[in-house]
């Protein structure tokens, strides 16, 4: 979307920019459906299945409810900065996605850091909840503000490190260039080593990675079984307590949001992105629209699997205990996750791809 | 230009803006977040200079990581406003002097540079030389040119972390630990024990 007419980029831009926001919040809509449904699957229940035909338009409903009920804001809290929370909350939830590549070109902003841009907005997320927690004045929503601050930031560690193999792999911070060098047959997914089949070596530190990033995911958005945020046996809803109506809708949207970033940026990582897993020669002469269009479906299904994933996880693992996660995130994730990067590096260095 | 002009001028307003409000705040923890607004923008800043890596590593860094911590403590801190305010004027000589130090050093700065001092001839500082993304740069420069330099930091950072760890770690008696090692290694023959009671009698320790 380079244009030299200044205009013309501002429409493109923001044109794109809606496309995007318009096809997230219409997706999530449907994946909080099929989230409800899964879990309810796992527990052998029906789930909704009232609103529409097989509860698909459940969630509509639900938007309608939580947007025309009162908003309720506590006596003693701090205003401003609790009506601001929720806002950041969701405002951040969606920054994220400027930088995924959706087909060959299909960007907002072809970012040359655009990793390092996706690590650092999932790294302020967690002030809509610190600010939310603290402006309620309120001591569960403390607590799990608390509990949200320490987790985010333990898990984020592991994280970045486990991208620097992702990085060292591409040699590149480009997520565009990362899912190009992903092209051609499935061996040459990062997961697999990444492109050339004599990179197959790295196959194992590679799952590693992979496994360490999606459970890092869960911790990173909050998600069971690392929901002690917002444990509700223990601390009610943690830092949404005190939250009603469409600041509540916000902080959930924002979350989901989260989680489906969180696994768009898997499979960009590790799947390959937009390519199918083989070689798309036959499409040579097709229109190059198409071809986009038919890539994006690939992605999203991608996308789709691993939301199933997180659902899994949520239905069938009991939480964890807050000093369990500590430890697994500082004793075993952090130590794993260098030792992955030694490898990936010695082996850029010294392997015969070098 | 005018777009990177208005962009230019409403960061800048926003830094010094919050600048000002960290000090001026009443409440600690709205002056955190001012101070967090200060970083935001400041990247913002880069990133119109063009220097998008050190941008993002200021919020990754920064925002991400080191204000949290600071909002952390703060909020957990029980402090009286009261007595904060009372020492506000005992304090302001030295405050205005370290103050009127600063302004000098800025004056000294920009009078240097406009008097063609160091970085007179350089319009604009090139962000990305003979286009190689700043990026790439920065790697160069750190892990090839000051590889050592960068390990020796590295090394201080280790020190004052595990003085850190010395100063506070404590091996209090009678402590319950959980071993997840001998947890699960538990079998029914070691964590069980029959016992055959005589009646009558119980069970001595």
């Amino acid at each position: 979307m380079d244009s030299t007419n200044p205009l013309l980029w501002f429409g493109l831009t923001t044109g794109g920019i809606l496309l995007v926001v318009i096809w997230v919040l219409l997706s999530l809509a449907f994946l909080l459906l099929a989230d409800r449904k899964i879990w309810a699957g796992v527990q052998m229940r029906k789930g909704p299945n009232v609103v529409g035909p097989f509860g698909l338009l459940q969630s509509f409903a639900d938007f309608f409810k939580f947007v025309l009920k009162e908003i309720v804001i506590p006596a003693g809290a701090d205003k401003v900065i609790f009506i601001l929370a929720p806002l950041i909350s969701l405002i951040l939830g969606f920054v994220g996605w400027a930088v995924v590549p959706f087909a060959p070109g299909w960007v907002v902003s072809n970012l040359n850091v655009g990793i390092l841009y996706l690590l650092a907005m999932s790294s302020l997320g967690v002030y809509g909840i610190i600010m939310g927690g603290w402006a309620s004045n309120s001591k569960y929503p403390f607590l799990g503000a608390l509990r949200s601050a320490a987790q985010m930031v333990s898990y984020e560690v592991s994280i970045g490190l486990i991208i620097i193999t992702v990085i060292l792999l591409a040699g590149s911070m480009n997520l565009s260039t990362i899912v190009e060098k992903q092209t051609g047959w499935f061996w040459n997914w990062n997961v697999f080593g990444g492109a050339g089949l004599k990179n197959i070596v790295l196959l194992p530190v590679m799952v590693i990675a992979m496994g360490m990033f999606y459970i890092s995911g869960l911790a990173e958005t909050n998600r069971p079984p690392f929901d002690l945020p917002e444990a509700e046996s223990e601390l009610v809803a943690g830092y949404q307590v005190e939250y009603s109506s469409t600041p509540y809708l916000l902080f959930m949207v924002a979350e989901y949001s989260n989680i489906v970033l969180m696994c768009a940026m898997i499979s960009v990582l590790f799947f390959g992105g937009w390519n199918p897993g083989f070689p798309i020669g036959f499409t040579a002469h097709w229109p190059p629209f198409l071809v986009n269009f038919l890539l994006a479906l690939v992605f999203y299904a991608k996308i789709v699997f691993w939301f199933f994933m997180f659902a899994m996880a949520k239905a069938i693992v009991p939480r964890y205990r807050y000093d369990q996660l500590m430890r697994l995130g500082w004793k075993v994730f952090l130590p794993t996750s260098l030792v992955l990067v030694a490898a990936v590096a010695a082996w850029r260095v010294f392997g015969p791809g070098a | 230009m005018p777009v990177q002009a208005i962009a230019f001028y409403l960061l800048a307003f926003v830094t010094l803006a919050s600048g000002l409000l960290v000090v001026s705040a009443k409440n600690p923890v709205h002056s955190v977040l001012f101070l967090i607004t200060a970083f935001f923008s400041a990247a913002g800043l880069f990133v119109l200079l063009g220097a998008e890596f050190l941008a993002m590593l200021l919020i990754v860094v920064y925002v991400g990581a080191v204000a949290v911590l600071f909002l952390f403590v703060v909020m957990m801190l029980d402090i009286d406003f009261a007595a904060l305010r009372q020492g506000f004027v005992n304090n302001l000589p030295i405050g205005g002097l370290v103050g009127l130090v600063l302004v000098g050093e800025m004056i000294a700065v920009v009078a240097a540079v406009s008097s063609n001092g160091a970085a007179a001839k350089q319009a604009l500082p090139n962000a990305s030389p003979g286009g190689v993304p700043n990026t790439e740069v920065i790697g160069r420069v750190l892990y090839t040119d000051y590889v050592f330099f960068f390990q020796l930091a590295g090394l201080v950072l280790l020190v004052a972390m595990i003085g850190a760890i010395v100063l506070t770690l404590r091996h209090k008696p009678g402590v319950k630990r959980q071993d997840i090692g001998k947890q699960v290694a538990r079998t029914p023959k070691t964590g069980m024990e029959l016992v055959q009671i005589k009646p009558g009698e119980g069970i001595s320790e």
